[in-house]
């Protein structure tokens, strides 16, 4: 029983940092339509940005927060320069640059950072007062730390003027346009906030999976059927959802099929969720009148 | 009296297809002008040149003397045009009172929330059935509500200048009357000019000051309500006298 209710807590653990990717991939699922494959090679590529500043000798908080910052321009970069010339092309077009966008973060991090795996530490020491015999120190401090951003998030897209601007340009570009709305500006910022989230996953994951070009290979794979469990057009569904596979994922691997071939549960997850209930949990169809 | 909004040659196209041939338009500060005309006429189009608003344009347009052709869609409406487009433009995913607004981002921009609040209760002075509905997602409102909430939303960002497309679409016609007589209002009250594009001729002309029938494209005829009612062709065409 005891190992039992370690495995669940250890599955909301790392729940936490799929909520986190999955929240990433609906913010701009939302806006534009398209999933950016790209979002976990990006995440991998904060990780390090946040690995060598500490390598250069800044405390982790410090470098905690400037490669959120970073990571923020560097998304909005990446938008300007590579998407938006996508804008009017073909859906399959814009998976062709994801791809690209995947290959390219892939390969920079190796050709810049090498791929020897590499130790990120954890900002929350072993025996800080929060660590329990269920859960480790690092466990519970990201989930606080996802829970902290999730919460920053909501009040940003719910109380501010900015914030449902955002979401009325991800909904209604023209209209958006006729109250004084700059689209492009929202999406760019829209990109950006996702590559913050994204950052952040990325140093909550490294300590527990080690920091490698392929860290994030199969947490975006967990965190796309945690968007679409809770629904791909839902941000409090994909943090639903990701915490839901990620407790799955545990458990399924430690009681049913083993660590080898547990990756294999989220694609069971998306095609699952596909078939019995397309729009997730808590991906609602839209009720108009006409 | 001065002019709020002057074209001079106004030409647009859809891509290849040219729909406005050159037409020169003028709203009068603080009065109403109405364009009629049939189906295909002109008249939408000419909205959104106006708001440069997925068509390209030629020509100028000035706003209370200062040129905006050429400016992107958003700063025009930065600078006092309050455009209720064709199909109302509804969000629907958001509420009412979200939808209200946003309208008023167009004054004071991401941050200010100054006004806003005393904006939003004049809005529901004139729409009382909005604020019945505050809290309901927009999506689920009638035609009548949403054209009501589009205008709303259009008044929240304190226009110079008023676009209204159609705002009798689909509606019932005791709805319509009840939407006539708040832009009158509104015209009288706000002190907003307004452009009106509308289908039935006999309401337009009641409301408006000036007129202009625009047949492909062209201005083909224009002055005082007055006149273009007593005109023959107008009566025959469009009034079905």
């Amino acid at each position: 029983m005891e190992a039992f209710l370690h495995q669940l807590l250890a599955g909301l653990a790392t729940g936490g940092i799929y909520a986190s990717v999955a929240l990433a991939l609906v913010m701009i699922y939302q806006s534009t339509h398209h999933i950016n494959f790209a979002q976990g090679e990006m995440a991998m590529f904060s990780t390090f940005i946040a690995w060598s500043l500490m390598q250069a000798g800044l405390p982790y908080w410090a470098a905690f927060f400037a490669t959120i910052v970073l990571s923020f321009v560097l998304a909005a970069v990446v938008e300007f320069t590579v998407i938006r010339p996508m804008h009017d092309k073909p859906a399959l077009s814009v998976v062709v640059v994801f791809i690209g966008l995947l290959v390219i973060f892939h390969s920079m991090a190796g050709w810049l950072f090498g791929y020897t795996i590499k130790q990120f530490p954890s900002p929350f020491p072993s025996d800080a007062w929060f660590a329990t015999r269920m859960m480790s120190a690092h466990e519970l401090g990201a989930i606080g730390i996802t829970l902290v951003v999730l919460v920053l998030l909501f009040a940003f897209f719910r109380f501010t003027p900015l914030g449902l601007a955002m979401r009325a340009a991800a909904q209604n570009a023209a209209s958006s346009r006729l109250v004084g709305i700059n689209v492009g500006r929202m999406l760019m910022l829209g990109w950006g906030l996702a590559g913050a989230i994204g950052a952040v996953a990325g140093m909550m994951v490294a300590p527990v999976v080690f920091l490698d070009p392929n860290m994030m290979t199969g947490v975006l794979l967990y965190a796309f059927a945690g968007a679409l469990i809770g629904g791909i057009d839902s941000p409090l569904g994909a943090v639903l959802g990701g915490f839901i596979v990620g407790v799955l994922e545990n458990l399924i691997g430690t009681y049913v099929v083993g660590t080898e071939i547990k990756l294999s549960v989220a694609l069971v997850l998306i095609i699952g969720v596909l078939i019995v209930r397309p729009n997730g949990l808590m991906g609602r169809k839209l009720v108009t009148r006409v | 009296m001065t002019s709020i909004l002057q074209t001079r040659g106004l030409r647009a196209s859809y891509g290849s297809t040219k729909v406005l041939h050159g037409i020169d338009i003028e709203v009068p500060e603080g009065s109403v002008v109405a364009l009629l005309g049939a189906n295909g006429a002109g008249k939408t189009t000419t909205l959104r040149a106006l708001c440069q608003m997925m068509v390209r344009t030629e020509g100028s347009i000035e706003l209370g003397g200062q040129r905006i052709d050429g400016r992107s869609t958003e700063q025009i409406a930065k600078a006092g045009v309050g455009h209720v487009p064709d199909g109302r433009g509804t969000f629907l995913g958001l509420t009412t009172e979200e939808n209200l607004r946003l309208g008023a981002y167009a004054r004071t921009g991401r941050n200010g929330r100054d006004g806003v609040d005393a904006d939003m209760a004049r809005v529901y002075d004139y729409f009382p059935r909005l604020f019945e509905r505050r809290a309901q997602q927009a999506g689920t409102l009638s035609g009548g509500e949403q054209q009501m909430l589009a205008i709303g939303r259009a008044l929240m960002g304190r226009p110079r200048l008023l676009l209204l497309d159609e705002p009798s679409f689909g509606l019932a016609p005791l709805i319509v009357k009840s939407i006539f007589e708040i832009m009158r209002r509104i015209n009288q009250e706000e002190r907003v000019s307004i452009l009106l594009v509308e289908q039935n001729a006999r309401l337009a002309l009641q409301l408006a000051d000036t007129a202009y029938l625009l047949e492909t494209g062209r201005v083909v005829l224009h002055g005082p309500s007055e006149d273009i009612r007593r005109n023959d062709a107008v009566r025959k065409a469009y009034l079905g006298e």
